[in-house]
């Protein structure tokens, strides 16, 4: 009744709709109107061309956090550094783009490439020691994640600026943003970094499917024994898994850094960017075109929440509910998976 | 008749295949009855059906006459029937009684009565006569020794109709030899038992009825007294079958493989290889005899570089390439067909075709310039799978999904045609059919004849004395003697085995 591909793309779907449904429960049990709820939230995100610039404004840096978990999870680590990582990328970009002046075809290009070397470098560590001693990648990348949080907000307090909870804002020649995209969707943070989020899940897809050092990081991945049976450097790929993931993780910041704010700030706390980043990989079943598509929707929830409280009276709150929920429902997939076999089996 | 199971005229489909077709299966009360197959045959998804985890599309299950729908193994067991499987399924950290308790245990005021149970355990272990440590971690017992904590498993859970599936695969010749009393011992306590096999000589050694499937076919049930191996054979592949494979004396050449003074340690920093000398010569086959756990695998992985060696020298054709990287191993001229196929050999999740090239995708033709070319890559893996009969249903399955033996015959066919100086056949056959034992060993043979060395490792002394030109046996470490297989017994070979015989100076 379903092919195998067919259950792939049904899985996350029937998630989604699972996790939309629980949550029109929770507001229906709230005393809120889920119909009118969804409505605005709809509004929020597509309902003129501003709200449509803003989310794919949100979904750039969720494409590049989602490839990076993803990159890592097909070689088989569990990069949960990637906020650390995306940090990391937001900061250089931001420094590279305040410390140099150069015409934007040079400037540009260096800003981003520092990003990605920031986040690479960021990610190398934990690789290293994942591959040269055996420590395990997750604790390792939790603690690298309060180093570059720490790290950064010393630097931006103490070095790039005088004292002051942000840096100034970064020359045109930095930075990503679009005077064209901008008109186009009623003045929103759209920027060029959409682009540079696409041609990124390419480069992955190319990557791992089409080139040797991909056939031996999936098979690294999915086994070591064997891959070190068949000659393969297996310490060599993981580190490398981790650096790309990482250069992946340090674009997403450098997204925020120069595309949306132009400058890095003192923060309280995480940006998210990194951590959601794994519910868009998990979402997207690992796979370059399928981080795109869950990016695409993890962006829409995002900016559309927005308008909630406003159109329908429901608190943001209770979108990042219904946004758990669809992350619940997916982490379980495997109890959809069951019920689909089940049904194949008894449809027969 | 006084049949305790029934499986009538069975039918159980999967996408695209059907599994079993119209087979039927009865065992009396108190008889071990063989169900004969090649892989893939059936016989694991007839046992699957009868064990509940699969249901049947057609057909009648009873049990002492009755009919029953076994819906899960739960059922199953309630039933009185219990599963020995192949791979243990047993926790490494629990003791032998932990183990063998896990999911019924006795309680006594909320916490686990394990006195009772142990109680328990060495009342079934000694009316079977299947001795364990009660006390006796898991991961600290031997092979043997798991196995019958797998049937006392069942015993416990008051099983009355026992499925051994493939018990002996794991075993040594001494282990088999103490299991078949098991299962008499079994008998003799009025239980039934189904053993899963394809080996014939077991069967005609404990067997009192044999059940033959073909291709998912019944193929009929023959009384093992009337019968002969050449004809449950015929019946199971469907043709004739020779046995002692044919072949011209060797004419061995130049040294090709020559080891010196070689130690190696294992993981916990135990000597496993102690001082070992050996040599290989082109054209010839060597077969290196021994129980396992004397050090074999170390030294196999030792020549192939997954493990480093010690001291010592090992020399291909000359040039040291003692601790080398695999790789370099690989390219200097050895292949190596690996003992444990899910662990090394194959990446299961990558379909077929990308496993033909495991050692070679970096190469013209499979790559260029770090790009892979699919089209070569699957042009060559379906020349391999159709050379070396590997049945699949394409060459984009994932190789997990493909039958031990013809897992097998994909490793042999990539190792083979790298056209290898040494080749080195751990296992070759473990687990596998005559059907494919038959192909294996005329392929090894082929390769001898062309002039390649081949080293063969093998737990079965019939494959030793079958295929090897020159037989090393190797005990605690070192290779204690080389006898010619035609002018030894499977008895001495036993004794040099097992330590207690050393051979005189100057052979013989």
């Amino acid at each position: 009744m379903f092919s195998n591909r067919l259950v792939n793309i049904l899985i996350p779907t029937i998630s989604v709709f699972l996790g939309l449904l629980v949550g029109a429960f929770i507001m229906l049990g709230f005393g809120y109107n889920p119909l009118t709820g969804y409505l605005s939230l709809w509004e929020g995100a597509f309902g003129d061309s501003y709200f449509f610039g803003e989310t794919l404004r949100q979904v750039t840096p969720y494409i590049l956090s989602g490839l990076a978990v993803a990159f890592a999870f097909r070689t088989g680590l569990f990069n949960i550094g990637v906020e650390g990582q995306v940090i990391m990328g937001w900061l250089a970009s931001v420094w590279v783009g305040l410390a140099i002046d150069a015409p934007m075809i040079i400037h540009l290009p260096l800003v981003i490439i520092a990003a990605a070397l920031a986040g690479a470098a960021w990610g190398f560590l934990p690789g290293l020691l994942k591959a040269k001693l055996g420590v395990h990648e997750v604790i390792v990348t939790i603690m690298m994640n309060y180093i570059a949080l720490y790290t950064s907000n010393a630097l931006v307090r103490n070095i790039i600026s005088d004292g002051q909870d942000r840096t100034d804002r970064i020359p045109e020649t930095a930075s990503l943003t679009s005077e064209w995209l901008a008109a186009l969707t009623q003045y929103s943070r759209l920027h060029y970094g959409l682009l540079i989020a696409l041609f990124a899940a390419a480069i992955m897809w190319f990557i791992l499917n089409q080139t040797t050092r991909g056939y031996e990081l999936r098979s690294v991945g999915f086994n070591q024994d064997a891959s070190r049976y068949a000659g393969m450097n297996v310490g060599r790929n993981i580190i490398l898994s981790m650096v790309i993931s990482g250069a992946f993780a340090g674009l997403a910041g450098a997204m925020e850094g120069i595309g949306t704010f132009g400058y890095q700030s003192v923060k309280g706390g995480f940006t998210n960017i990194g951590f959601d980043g794994i519910a868009v990989a998990l979402l997207g079943g690992n796979a370059a075109i399928g981080v795109v598509l869950a990016a695409l929707l993890f962006g829409t929830l995002k900016v559309g929440a927005l308008n909630m409280p406003t159109g329908a009276g429901v608190p943001t709150e209770l979108v990042d509910i219904v946004i758990a929920m669809i992350i619940f429902f997916v982490a379980s997939s495997y109890m959809i998976r069951w019920f689909l076999l089940k049904m194949k089996k008894e449809g027969k | 008749m006084n049949y305790v199971i029934e499986m009538l005229n069975i039918r159980k489909e999967f996408p695209g295949i059907v599994a079993n077709d119209n087979i039927t299966l009865q065992v009396k009360q108190g008889e071990i009855h063989a169900l004969l197959g090649e892989n893939g045959a059936g016989k694991s998804t007839l046992m699957n059906v009868l064990f509940g985890l699969y249901q049947p599309e057609k057909g009648e299950i009873k049990v002492r006459g009755e009919s029953v729908k076994i819906t899960d193994p739960n059922v199953a067991n309630r039933l009185g029937i219990g599963m020995v499987h192949q791979h243990f399924m047993l926790v490494d950290k629990f003791t032998v009684t932990e183990n063998i308790i896990l999911g019924s245990e006795p309680i006594k005021k909320g916490t686990v009565d394990i006195k009772k149970a142990e109680k328990e355990v060495e009342r079934l272990s000694e009316l079977y006569g299947l001795r364990v440590d009660p006390k006796a971690r898991i991961r600290d017992i031997s092979v043997g020794m798991q196995q019958r904590v797998e049937i006392l498993k069942t015993l416990y859970r008051g099983a009355e109709i026992l499925i051994f599936d493939e018990p002996t695969a794991v075993l040594t010749p001494q282990e088999i030899k103490e299991l078949i009393e098991i299962m008499r011992a079994l008998i003799r306590e009025g239980k039934s038992i189904i053993l899963i096999t394809h080996k014939l000589k077991e069967i005609m050694q404990v067997c009192d009825r044999c059940t033959v499937i073909r291709k998912g076919e019944g193929i009929g049930t023959v009384d093992v007294a009337d019968t002969n191996p050449n004809e449950l054979a015929s019946l199971m592949v469907g043709r004739e079958v020779t046995f002692s494979t044919e072949k011209q004396p060797a004419q061995p050449k130049d040294v090709t493989l020559a080891i010196q003074d070689l130690n190696v340690k294992d993981a916990r920093q135990v000597d496993m290889v102690k001082s070992l000398n050996l040599e290989v010569k082109a054209g010839e086959i060597v077969g290196l005899a021994g129980v396992d756990g004397n050090g074999q695998s170390e030294l196999i992985e030792a020549i192939t570089g997954l493990r480093k060696a010690d001291s010592g020298d090992i020399r291909l054709n000359g040039k040291s390439i003692t601790n080398l990287t695999p790789r370099k191993v690989t390219e200097a001229g050895i292949s190596h067909i690996p003992q444990d196929r899910h662990r090394f050999g194959l990446v299961l999740d990558f379909p077929i075709g990308e496993n033909m090239v495991l050692q070679t995708y970096h190469h013209e033709p499979f790559s260029k310039k770090g790009v892979l070319r699919y089209k070569e890559i699957y042009q060559k893996a379906k020349s391999l799978i159709e050379e070396y009969d590997v049945r699949t249903p394409s060459v984009y399955t994932k190789a997990r999904a493909l039958s031990g033996g013809n897992q097998q015959k994909a490793i042999i066919g990539r190792e083979v045609d790298r056209s290898p100086d040494l080749i080195i056949a751990a296992q070759p056959t473990r687990g596998l059919d005559v059907g494919a034992i038959e192909f294996i060993h005329k392929k090894l043979i082929e390769e001898r004849d062309k002039g390649r060395a081949v080293l063969l490792l093998s737990f079965e002394l019939d494959e030793i004395m079958n295929l090897s030109d020159r037989i090393a046996v190797m005990f605690d470490g070192s290779i204690v003697a080389e006898v010619k297989p035609e002018e030894t017994t499977e008895q001495e070979l036993g004794l040099l085995m097992a330590g207690s015989k050393q051979q005189k100076a100057g052979g013989q």
